[in-house]
């Protein structure tokens, strides 16, 4: 069995209101996929199309994309798991090139989320947890985060201070990203001024400027056999371990409230699968839906140890400069959050750095990068290691 | 004549705003109505479930009996929204908690007269059944 080579990536520019309709959205992170390949649409023989439900009037939208993206005949097929949507159809298109049954897969993560308020959205998020038994509460997804950034705070002295940091070295970043919806410099100060809105409450102890923001937006992940990767691409990037896990939707299965389980299965099974271990990884892009959420993500991966997340943003080893720089392309908290792209836009970061085309995000000479991508509350993990 | 079928919707009850109607543990909502927080236990193997459930997965059985959540648990996760999905707005502010019983744990609100300054993690509470000025019912965790 060869090797699966990621061949071209993809994504529109993350933005609130896109002015057009879904398959449009799409065919824009698509269309830098096929182009930055180099191959042309007749080469891809399968297509997994990857959302969040609910935001959209179009249901089944994979032969929708299918037709106006010029993939038919090719099979086409959905797959959902929130916002690690895109990184569980890497999977599948790992397995379905690895199998043998396809030899070039377009993994096409899309989500349009601005034609619906901000707390509609909340609403249709907070029902991507419990509906029977915890939504009735009126839960949203920064409420649950707030609850592990609580938790981390009174078990490890994190402090409000601490997850800002997180916001400004995103802000450092989202900056020199021309495709990120949010492109000012933050400063810690923000975050306690009363008047100004990064400090607008939320969930406490996060407030406006902890949280990434919805968006609209579409990414594409070009996925190829050995074979045909070799014959068409002259920068292949190597998909050289993959990692999966799911948790309790309910809270009230879960072990821990510092940290996710799922994240730190999916990057054991990764680091195993790859012959690596943290230590080798040189760029990172994790899954910062919240500032909190890059802090355990930290300990999670085996950045830090357990408590620890705090001192890496402190001493700045997360920068391009330090040890192991993460999320060099503003992350989630900078780009916007449009959930089924976010994956793939993830992805397209790593894969651009390990080319040595990240521009002014380049990080120096890297070999192997890693991407966590996170679906609900820790329900479901995602951790894919990748390498030239 | 064709009869109507009775549906057994009593779990449109539970909560602020309910997003299903239909349940095997719709008993829940009865118990709630006499005051008590019930959960469920696997009479075949013994396992404890809350939330309740009409099947247990260790063992595939679905004969289950109701136990009563009493005693103290443990708070071990909060967080108190300033602002609220659609439907929920007129309950801010309020806090959402995970109470650790050691044999299982409970996800659910605070009361709202808990003072602020004395919630944190590992302070004793209980799991109490609450009516709602809407008529709704849910449960709160109060100072134990």
């Amino acid at each position: 069995m060869g090797k699966v080579a990621i061949i071209g990536v993809g994504q529109s520019a993350f933005v609130r209101g896109y002015p057009g309709s879904i398959r449009e959205l799409a065919f824009e992170g698509f269309k830098e996929a096929v182009q930055d390949a180099q191959i042309s649409v007749q080469d891809i023989d399968a297509s997994i199309i990857c959302s969040a439900p609910e935001y959209d009037k179009q249901r089944s939208p994979s032969g929708v994309f299918a037709e106006y993206l010029g993939l038919t005949p090719q099979p086409t097929f959905y797959l959902e798991s929130l916002c690690s949507s895109t990184s569980m159809g890497l999977r599948m298109a790992y397995s379905l090139v690895k199998s043998g049954l396809h030899e070039v897969v377009a993994v096409l993560g899309f989500q349009k989320m601005s034609e619906i308020s901000s707390a509609e959205s909340q609403e249709r998020m907070g029902r991507g947890a419990d509906i029977q038994w915890e939504s009735p509460f009126g839960t949203m997804m920064p409420a649950y985060y707030a609850m592990f950034a609580k938790a981390h705070m009174e078990k490890y002295g994190t402090t409000n201070e601490d997850l800002a940091l997180v916001r400004v070295k995103s802000a450092t970043y989202g900056q020199l990203n021309e495709k990120a919806l949010f492109r000012k410099p933050v400063a810690v100060e923000m975050f306690s001024d009363p008047e100004h809105f990064m400090s607008g409450p939320v969930a406490s102890p996060l407030c406006v400027g902890d949280c990434c923001a919805n968006a609209d937006g579409s990414s594409c992940l070009i996925v190829a056999s050995e074979d045909k990767a070799k014959a068409l691409s002259k920068k292949p990037v190597w998909i050289l371990g993959l990692g999966a896990a799911s948790a309790s939707v309910n809270m009230s299965g879960r072990d821990s409230f510092t940290g996710l389980a799922v994240a730190r299965q999916a990057s054991e099974q990764a680091y195993k699968m790859a012959g690596v271990t943290q230590k080798d990884i040189d760029v990172a892009e994790v899954h910062d839906c919240f500032t909190i959420s890059e802090i355990i993500a930290y300990e999670d991966l085996g950045f830090a140890k357990p408590g620890e997340g705090k001192d890496l943003i402190k001493s700045k080893e997360t920068y391009k400069e330090g040890s192991i720089p993460v999320n060099m392309d503003g992350g989630l908290l900078s780009k916007g959050h449009p959930i089924g792209a976010t994956g793939g836009s993830q992805i397209r970061t790593i894969v651009l750095e390990l080319r040595g085309e990240a521009g002014e995000m380049q990080v120096k000479d890297p070999e192997i990068g890693l991407v966590h991508n996170i679906g609900g509350v820790g329900l479901y993990g995602a951790v894919t290691i990748l390498g030239r | 004549m064709s009869k109507k079928k009775e549906i057994d919707d009593r779990f449109k009850k539970f909560g602020t705003v309910s997003y299903t109607s239909l349940t095997k543990v719709n008993d829940f909502i009865d118990y709630l109505e006499e005051g008590k927080v019930m959960g469920t236990r696997c009479v075949d193997c013994g396992m404890v479930f809350f939330p309740p459930r009409a099947d247990c997965y260790k063992c595939f059985s679905s004969n289950i009996e109701w136990f009563e959540v009493s005693g103290k648990g443990r708070l071990e996760a909060y967080s108190k929204l300033k602002y609220a999905p659609v439907g929920f707005e007129d309950d801010l502010p309020y806090f959402i908690a995970v109470l650790d019983y050691g044999d299982y744990k409970v996800f659910g609100r605070i009361a709202s007269n808990v003072p602020d300054e004395e919630i944190k993690l590992g302070l004793e509470m209980k799991t109490v059944a609450n009516k709602l000025p809407s008529g709704q019912l849910n449960y709160v965790f109060k100072k134990a």
